[in-house]
């Protein structure tokens, strides 16, 4: 063990150090910083630079052009990047899909979608959940049904919560083709072109009033056979691929140390009878708490990330650590709301489109900030609630 | 001791409650929200037309009501449609006009034939009742008035404002702190409005030269402001405790009928333990509200009030989230009513001192005992 940074490592910070510096662009960090809403040229932008500079696909394996980062490395990346004001990539694509294709996607699908993805030529989203299906997955009910030729299927049914699917040029989708057996024995990978006929999709509102999810809505879609990933009836286990396999940023922790460092700059600002609210021992206690545990999180992340890329089996501290990082960020948000006092309250939510001039009211920094603690009671939800993750850890540790 | 209300109070509990389920919908609620008001005048002047105003203040005073209790059923109603109608406004000003004495006034308010807003909080004062650096200069046989206010609720629509200033001493002390009524409407008011991120409206206010008439004697208003700051704070637990029973009563629902793997969610254990947890903070949080109501008017106001307010910012932010948990998905929607019933919970822990503040309290008063 051996916790200090080696030479190499401290490099490899100044090289990231200076990307951040020379090639994010200034007006995005400042969104980021101020919490606007980014626009989709704004995540075209930070895509391109990061692309040409070879960091966008930095995780994928280096046959396809990936860096081949070790566990650090990746930590370095991610907390430079947040602290810089770099926007989480979309991950659709890139940390999604792309892995999918790696492992299970013909040559073909290969060549045509990865350099594709990494140019920005198609923006994809995600299609897994359904109004029926949330935490049970493998109930969902869209269908697709191989037409009389046998080269296309038709897609009828619903899928939810499409995050940034009013930005998409494509979704990939786990679909019915089959409800012989058990309900995972029954489910394909498909890729639909969001501009085929019969593709709808209608925004849902989230509880502070941003548009962030979709209701993706397909009738009588046609989609090329070719389309499919993997064999047919076998879309569950590429599921369950994507699950574990692709999770490297599922902790944020850079994003967790970013927010800290707002809310310690808000907690000297505020002022308590006088004195910065960050003296005040009530707040300071709450403060220390995260501190530490944020600390133990980041060394968790990086001793289950390097275990994993050594071939370990990781599944449970996977499903771990979203567990432990949406609630540490939960509670960041938690007291960032609370720092504010009563300027917590006042709201206009046209403030948080980029190029707003819309009044605020209180310190700057307040407009955003309660909005944030709601919009972030999702990441408990997400990407599997926080109650399957128990069950996955639950099921393959008691049983 | 008796846990039964009086056949009175139950008629007027009953009264608000049937107007709140048979008039305020959460469609109706979101309209009169989005109004530039922030609410519907009609529906205010229905309310206090029953009385529902009135309630709030003691006979003396202007009203028919007035007691801890009556003031807790409302709101507790209130919050079970998560009310925009300027309730908490009026019972602010109301109550430091009923310490002046000022019965015409209290009338008017409880009549509903007049808007008025309490103007206390400063850009910088947070929860601290002393901190007031706006001043009252002596001009003719009134007052003019200088300074910045924070967060006004009813700010907007309000006729006349009831305005803490200073006319003596420095910021933050107890002493030299006066109240005066200004006319809205006035030379030297201005008024910023705005909604606040759970839907009620609210403004900040500059006061430049601004006549004032005072209200009280001079220099001696903490006792008034501690007074309204409680009733404040017992009015918006007790609506939190309605938003709280609405956000049990959903999400208790969706546990019966939202199936995944072939069964309702409400059959698995995990979740079954955190409801019942939730139902457990919730009798805690309503035997608090009693707490607090009972001892409004007594000499143990400062502990009651602020042990019910550390609850609802404690116990009602785990209802709120968990609410919200518990259903998943659909209550992170706008469309879904349990987002803005925790919406509402979790904003109340901003009003009149939040969790930590009320635990500061009880830790000070614990002391001096």
């Amino acid at each position: 063990m051996d916790l200090n940074y080696s030479p190499e490592e401290l490099a490899f910070r100044d090289e990231v150090r200076t990307f951040m510096e020379t090639k994010l662009p200034k007006d995005i960090a400042q969104k980021v910083k101020t919490k606007k809403n980014l626009t989709k040229e704004d995540q075209e932008r930070w895509h391109a630079a990061l692309n040409e500079a070879g960091y966008l696909n930095a995780h994928w394996p280096t046959d396809f052009g990936g860096k081949g980062w070790n566990a650090i490395q990746r930590d370095i990346f991610d907390v430079e990047s947040e602290a810089a004001g770099g926007p989480r990539v979309v991950p659709f694509g890139l940390n999604m899909l792309a892995p999918v294709l790696h492992a299970f996607g013909s040559k073909e699908q290969q060549d045509h979608y990865l350099p594709r993805i990494l140019d920005g030529t198609d923006w994809w989203c995600q299609g897994y959940s359904e109004p029926g299906a949330g935490s049970d997955l493998a109930s969902l009910k869209m269908s697709a049904v191989l037409d009389d030729s046998g080269e296309n299927y038709i897609v009828n049914g619903q899928k939810t919560w499409t995050t940034l699917g009013q930005h998409a040029d494509w979704i990939f989708c786990l679909v019915r083709t089959s409800n012989e057996g058990k309900p995972q024995e029954g489910i394909s990978f498909l890729l639909i072109d969001m501009n085929t006929p019969g593709v709808e999709v209608r925004p849902i509102i989230l509880l502070e009033g941003t548009h962030e999810v979709n209701e993706v809505w397909f009738t009588d879609v046609k989609v090329p056979v070719a389309n499919r990933v993997g064999e047919e009836n076998k879309g569950w286990t590429i599921a369950k691929y994507l699950l574990v396999h692709e999770r490297s940023g599922i902790a944020c922790v850079g994003d967790a140390l970013a927010s800290l460092d707002h809310l310690k700059h808000i907690a000297e600002d505020q002022k308590k009878d006088g004195k910065a609210l960050a003296e005040d021992p009530f707040f300071a206690a709450r403060l220390a708490q995260i501190e530490i545990d944020i600390s133990a999180m980041r060394t968790t992340n990086m001793r289950v990330q390097q275990a994993g890329m050594e071939g370990k089996e990781i599944g449970p501290q996977v499903s771990q650590l979203k567990i432990t990082g949406t609630v540490l960020r939960q509670s960041i948000n938690d007291l960032t709301r609370r720092a504010l006092g009563p300027y917590a309250m006042p709201f206009v939510s046209e403030a948080l489109e980029g190029g707003s001039n819309a009044e605020t009211f209180g310190p700057d920094y307040a407009n955003p900030l309660a909005a944030d603690y709601f919009n972030h009671r999702k990441t408990s939800i997400y990407g599997g609630s926080n109650e399957i993750q128990r069950n996955i850890i639950a099921k393959m540790t008691l049983s | 001791m008796n846990f039964n209300h009086t056949e009175e109070r139950q008629m007027l509990a009953d009264m608000a409650e049937r107007f709140v389920r048979e008039n305020l919908s959460i469609d109706d609620r979101h309209k009169a929200a989005s109004r530039d008001d922030g609410f519907s005048r009609e529906r205010f002047a229905e309310m206090a037309e029953l009385g529902l105003v009135g309630a709030l203040f003691s006979e003396e005073a202007g009203g028919f009501g007035g007691t801890g209790f009556d003031i807790a059923v409302v709101f507790e109603a209130l919050g079970k449609g998560l009310v925009t109608e300027p309730f908490l406004p009026s019972l602010l000003a109301g109550t430091a006009l009923a310490k002046a004495g000022r019965t015409d006034d209290v009338e008017a308010i409880a009549s509903g034939e007049a808007l008025y807003a309490f103007a206390h909080g400063e850009p910088s004062s947070r929860y601290t009742l002393e901190h007031v650096s706006t001043t009252a200069k002596k001009a003719g046989d009134g007052y003019t008035l200088g300074g910045n206010k924070a967060v006004v609720l009813g700010g907007t629509t309000a006729d006349h404002l009831v305005v803490s200033a200073r006319t003596s001493g420095s910021v933050d002390d107890a002493d030299g702190i006066s109240l005066f009524l200004v006319d809205a409407k006035s030379d030297g008011v201005h008024i910023r409005g705005y909604s606040t991120i759970d839907g009620y409206p609210a403004a900040e206010i500059a006061l430049k030269d601004a006549a004032a008439e005072l209200i009280g004697d001079e220099g001696l208003a903490i006792e008034t402001i501690r007074a309204v700051n409680s009733t404040g704070a017992l009015a918006v637990s007790a609506e939190a405790l309605g938003a709280i029973e609405v956000c049990i009563y959903m999400t208790m629902d969706y546990l019966k009928t939202r199936t995944q793997f072939g069964r309702p969610i409400g059959t698995f254990q995990a979740l079954q333990h955190r409801m019942v947890d939730m139902m457990g903070e919730r009798e805690q949080i309503r035997s608090a509200v009693i707490n607090a109501a009972g001892h409004l008017l007594g000499d143990q106001r400062d502990w009651h009030v602020s042990a019910a307010k550390n609850l609802i910012g404690r116990s009602g932010r785990m209802i709120a989230e968990e609410s919200i948990q518990m259903h998943g998905g659909i209550a992170m929607t706008w469309e879904y009513a349990v987002a803005h019933y925790a919406k509402r919970v979790i904003m109340i822990d901003h009003l009149f001192g939040d969790v930590d503040h009320h635990l500061e309290q009880i830790i000070k008063l614990g002391r001096a005992a």
